[in-house]
Parts: structure tokens; C-alpha cells; sequence
């Protein structure tokens, strides 16, 4: 196929009708009479080509690659800042709920301490009431049992006189009596 | 003959011009540098003409171009030689779309004439010079004279040091100019070997798959060399260019 288009390239250019004299110049990036033109042409063709890239198409891309960066670059402070906002925001959370924990620690440490005084403060009366209580029916108790012992002497006086007087059909006399239950009783 | 491998290169006025008895004519080779010229222009400009922030697939190809280079001369030359990248932009744009040019049948390539190569090689090795003199002044020269050199040796590896840069030019030009005009000639002559086989009947036609697989292999070669050697001329371009801003070794 490729042979074909040649072979129509080489019509086309018989039809333009090239003078045989250059057609047959030998191998023609050798042949030096088209130097000039070439170079004539190269000049132009390029010097234009680089003003082109230099002051149009070069500044245009340069800009927008610049401005993709500049965008990023701003794109990523920006997160920054929110980021160090976020920081902060967190931080101040931070130290509000420890705040708040403390605070609570201290509401509860005092109401424990103040319940714990009010109970001792009420035990300490409760305990001091039973104490009197408690002393008075001592006191009571023992003002009985003195009675009593003192009643018991009587008591025992009377009845040691009514059974001697009943065994010896005489009683004896208080002296005698007391001489004895005293010896007895003690 | 139609399948004379040579006659691709062929040069053909267009519009004769003659000045002082010397050859201006616009020819093909004329017509295919100014539509390198014209494609490239209007591809770079028109597909940045959004100037997405988010780029468009056409935009895109011209940022990668545009960074391709950018990043080939800094890491050659340094930041110093952003300065010439103009320059390299436009020789690296240059080859490369002429190389692919000639890749359209019935296109003219015009980095196959040596003339054409070797004009480009000497706007490097022209700009090298005149840059290294004015920047360095005499201390340029010091690129000829390798530090660390025994004083023996020195005036040998010195007279080689010029050599091997008097041989840039050649080198570059040639390499480009080669690689194109041997490219071109192999896919002609493979091709031909097609139209000429199956001209022998049916045997013929069935023979003549080899040079078809051939041919297509050779294409997608020549289009592998075309972009590799316009990347090959221009970071020898940096490599020379940072030469002229450092010149000691």
C-alpha cells in the first residue's frame, strides 16, 4: 500500500513538473544547491516559532500552571487554618470538660465532707443523749438496788426474829440479830 | 521509479525564488516548516486557550510538554538554565512535531536534510559559545582544561577536550538527521518489498505478510524514534547549555 502512495507521490510531482536538472541531483539531503533556501526558510520559520513560544504560548501555560499552584498552595493553608481551628476548638473542649470534671469533683468531695460533719454532729448528740439516758437509769438503778440492799437487811432481820422467835419461842434482841446478819452478810 | 526509497527526500519548489543568483525558492520542505510551525502554534494556543484550572485533556498534553522540558533542562542545567528555556521549548516542539510530520504519508520530513539538523545543532553549540564567553569571559575556556589532570597529560586530554566539542555539532545533527532518513527508507523499502511480492501471484501475496508485519512494526518504531530523538536533541541541548554555566568540570 505504502509502495502506492509513492507511486502517486511521483505522478503528483511529475504533474508539478520539477526541472530534470534538480530532480537528479544525486541524494538530495546532500545536495548542496537547496541549502540556501532551506536555511532561508529554517531562519524564518523558527525565528518566528520561538517568538511565538516565548511571548504567547510559554507565558500562558507558565500562568496557568502558576495559578494551579498558587491555587493549591492556598487551597492548603486554608485547610491548615481550619485544621488549627479545629485544634483549638478541641482544646478549649478539653479544658472546659476538665474544668466541668473538677468542678463536680469539688461539688461532691464538699457535700460529702458536709453530710459527713452533719452525721457526726448528730451522732455526737444522739450518743450524748443516750449517755445521759444512759447515766440516769444508773443512777436509778443503783438508788434501787441501795433500797432494795437496805430493804433486804430489814427484810432479813424480820425474817430471822420470826423463825428464831418461832424455834426458841423467844426473839432475840435487835443487838443480837444485827451482830448476827452482819456476820452472815458480809 | 516508484519505489525509489530516496525520493521521499526529494526537494520540490513551490514558489521559485531567486535572489543574487541564489536558491530562496518556498519548497515542500518550506511548506512542511511552516505547518510544523502553524500546527504547533495553534495546538499550544488553542488548547490552553481555557486556562483551566482543572485542565482539558488537549490542555493537559500541552502542560506535559511544557513540563516535560522544564523538568529536563533543571535537572541538567540547574535553575540558571531556565533562562535558555525559550530556547530548548521551542527546539524540542520543533523536532518533535516535524519528526511526526513526517510520519503522515505523502509528508515531507524536514529533519531528514542534514542542512536542516545541522542549523539547529549550531543555534545550540552557536548560543553555548556566546553565552559561556559572555558569562564566564576567558574562565570558559577552563571547559577545555579538566581540573585534576596530570600537567603531563594535560595537553592531550586538552586537545581532546576540543575535539570532542568542535565534534558536537556533527554529532547532534547527524544523529537526528540519521535517525529520520534511515527510519524512512527502511518503511519505504519494506513496503516497496510488499507491492513487489504481490505482484508474483499468489504465493507472492501471501509472502508479501512478512514485510506487511514488518512495515507495521516499523511504524510504531519510527514513531518510538521520532519522539526519541527530539528528546535525545534536546537534553543534549541542556547538557551543552550547562556547559556554557559551568564550565569547570
Amino acid at each position: 500500500m505504502a509502495g502506492e502512495t509513492h507511486s502517486t507521490t511521483e505522478g503528483m510531482h511529475e504533474v508539478i513538473d520539477v526541472p530534470a536538472a534538480e530532480h537528479g541531483a544525486g541524494f538530495p539531503p546532500f545536495d548542496a544547491t537547496t541549502f540556501a533556501s532551506q536555511l532561508l526558510w529554517l531562519a524564518i520559520t523558527f525565528a518566528v516559532f520561538y517568538w511565538i513560544m516565548k511571548n504567547v504560548a510559554m507565558p500562558r501555560l507558565a500562568g496557568i500552571l502558576e495559578d494551579r499552584k498558587d491555587r493549591i498552595a492556598g487551597d492548603f493553608s486554608e485547610a491548615n487554618r481550619l485544621k488549627e481551628e479545629t485544634d483549638a476548638a478541641i482544646a478549649a473542649y478539653e479544658q472546659a470538660l476538665a474544668e466541668a470534671r473538677n468542678k463536680a469533683h469539688g461539688i461532691a468531695s464538699d457535700t460529702r465532707a458536709k453530710l459527713k460533719a452533719d452525721n457526726e454532729a448528730r451522732r455526737e448528740k444522739a450518743e450524748a443523749g443516750l449517755a445521759d439516758k444512759l447515766k440516769a437509769a444508773e443512777a436509778h438503778i443503783s438508788g434501787i438496788k441501795t433500797e432494795a440492799l437496805s430493804q433486804i437487811e430489814e427484810i432479813a432481820g424480820d425474817t430471822t426474829s420470826a423463825l428464831v422467835e418461832k424455834l426458841m419461842g423467844k426473839a432475840p434482841t435487835k443487838t443480837d440479830l444485827s451482830k448476827a446478819l452482819k456476820s452472815v452478810m458480809n | 521509479m516508484a519505489n525509489d526509497p530516496i525520493h521521499q527526500f526529494q526537494i520540490q519548489k513551490i514558489f521559485p525564488i531567486e535572489v543574487g543568483g541564489v536558491d530562496f525558492s518556498f519548497t515542500n520542505s518550506s511548506l512542511f516548516m511552516v505547518l510544523t510551525v502553524a500546527a504547533t502554534c495553534a495546538f499550544l494556543i488553542f488548547s490552553t486557550s481555557g486556562r483551566g484550572l482543572v485542565p482539558s485533556r488537549l490542555q493537559s498534553v500541552s502542560e506535559m510538554a511544557y513540563e516535560f522540558v522544564a523538568g529536563t533542562l533543571r535537572s541538567a542545567a540547574g535553575t540558571e538554565g531556565m533562562r535558555f528555556f525559550p530556547l530548548v521549548f521551542s527546539l524540542f516542539m520543533f523536532v518533535l512535531v516535524a519528526n511526526l510530520f513526517g510520519m503522515f504519508p505523502y509528508f515531507f520530513t524536514i529533519t531528514s536534510h542534514i542542512i536542516v539538523t545541522f542549523a539547529l545543532a549550531m543555534l545550540v553549540i552557536v548560543t553555548v559559545i556566546v553565552y559561556g564567553f559572555m558569562r564566564n569571559g576567558m574562565k570558559f575556556l577552563k571547559l577545555f582544561v579538566p581540573s585534576g589532570v596530570p600537567v603531563a597529560l594535560l595537553p592531550l586530554v586538552t586537545l581532546i577536550e576540543v575535539i570532542s566539542f568542535l565534534s558536537r555539532p556533527i554529532s547532534l545533527s547527524v544523529r537526528l538527521f540519521a535517525n529520520m532518513l534511515a527510519g524512512h527508507i527502511t518503511l519505504k523499502v519494506f513496503s516497496g518489498f510488499i507491492v513487489s511480492l504481490s505482484a508474483l501471484g499468489a504465493v507472492g501475496i501471501f509472502g508479501s505478510i512478512l514485510p506487511l508485519g514488518m512495515t507495521v512494526a516499523l511504524t510504531a518504531l519510527e514513531f518510538l524514534v521520532a519522539f526519541l530523538q527530539a528528546y535525545v536533541f534536546t537534553v543534549l541541548t541542556c547538557m551543552y547549555l550547562n556547559d556554557a554555566i559551568h564550565p569547570s568540570h
